[in-house]
């Protein structure tokens, strides 16, 4: 291939500039991050298996979809009742996020296209976490495999032994173990609500699913609900506008209305 | 729970979350980059988190219901508050919510 001597050692492009950090010190903070999240899996095996998945759809949806958050959402709206379509759609666009990690890690991992179709898998919350947290091409890329490889063999793991002990558990309800999915999900928000309009958005969007829950087919809800995060822009925007026409007078549209 | 369904969902699920992931890193650089675009990516998880949570604290089929669970995810936002790590937090929701079952609630 022609093009093999212009590929640079790894780590040698861009680490020029800031020092590089051990192998050793990358290795242990991807370790940290995967093995802490990977025993996540032991609720989704639980949560899933609950609410009346088998072990091998539990295992079949950490192994093929492996992003936490959607993977808890599928297993929520099927056991409320919705439609698969309704359902994956809910997962669907939480798994939206992972396009915006990859994006960033194109740049700073520079794969080789006949890579990125298996590093793509592992595009996720945690590996982005620790491989943005490199300074180096070389670091970035080691704390991305760990990061991934151990969080994908522990999470499966996990799964699989939280499924089993479900099913061995019988009534998950009496156990307490319906409290697990929603547990998850406020755990997934509460860092996320940093600001007013995180804030304003997750307010309505709870607000929303209340008041549709009761009249709306199962599934279809939480999907009206996620419309509070373009509607909670719309108003910033707005009110961002009203603002800066005070002291520019270009947009007389909004001044019309 | 019809067997078929499920693996539909599960099926779909898994392609599109993998065609998302791919198509961030395959896509060239700018593509997404619009500051809008970014902006709602952003808030679109924190909207449908929120309406999850409120859907399996409260939701039983199409019903409102105050149960265990809401004291269970009660417990969990204290623990949360009180920035516990991930799995205590969860735990501590189970915890709760098979006691005060146990009690009757």
């Amino acid at each position: 291939m022609p093009e093999q001597t212009q590929i640079p050692a790894p780590g040698r492009a861009v680490s020029a500039g800031p020092p590089v950090r051990p192998d050793s010190a990358v290795i242990r903070d991807a370790l940290g991050v995967g093995i802490a999240v990977g025993l996540s899996g032991f609720a989704f095996g639980v949560t899933s298996a609950g609410a009346g998945l088998t072990v091998l759809q539990t295992c079949a949806l950490s192994l093929l979809v492996f992003t936490g958050a959607s993977q808890f959402a599928l297993v929520g709206a099927l056991a409320a009742g919705g439609s698969p379509l309704t359902a994956a759609a809910g997962a669907f666009f939480l798994g939206v996020r992972n396009a915006f990690y990859g994006l960033r890690l194109s740049a700073l991992l520079d794969l080789r296209a006949g890579v990125r179709p298996l590093a793509a898998h592992w595009v996720i919350d945690e590996t982005t976490a620790v491989t943005l947290a490199q300074s180096d091409r070389r670091s970035a890329r080691l704390g991305f495999t760990v990061t991934g490889l151990s969080l994908y063999a522990l999470w499966n793991l996990t799964t699989l032994g939280g499924a089993l002990g479900a099913e061995a558990l019988g009534d998950t309800a009496a156990w307490g173990l319906d409290a697990a999915g929603p547990a998850v999900f406020l755990a997934l928000l509460a860092p996320m609500l940093t600001t007013a309009v995180e804030r304003a958005a997750a307010g309505l969007a709870v607000l929303l699913l209340l008041v549709t829950l009761p009249v709306l087919p199962a599934g279809v809800p939480v999907l009206v609900s996620a419309l509070a995060a373009p509607a909670v822009l719309l108003v910033q925007g707005r009110r961002a506008r009203a603002t800066g026409t005070a002291a520019r007078t270009t947009d007389d549209r909004e001044e019309r209305r | 729970m019809n067997p078929l369904n499920v693996w539909i969902a599960i099926g779909v699920t898994a392609v599109g979350c993998y065609l998302v992931k791919y198509l961030g890193l395959a896509a060239p650089a700018g593509v997404l980059e619009r500051p809008l675009v970014k902006r709602l990516a952003a808030l679109l998880p924190v909207a449908l988190l929120a309406a999850l949570t409120a859907q399996e604290t409260f939701g039983d089929g199409g019903h409102l219901v105050l149960d265990a669970r809401a004291a269970g995810v009660a417990a969990a936002a204290v623990a949360l508050v009180l920035r516990a790590p991930f799995l205590l937090v969860v735990g501590v929701a189970v915890v709760v919510a098979a006691g005060v079952r146990a009690l009757g609630g």
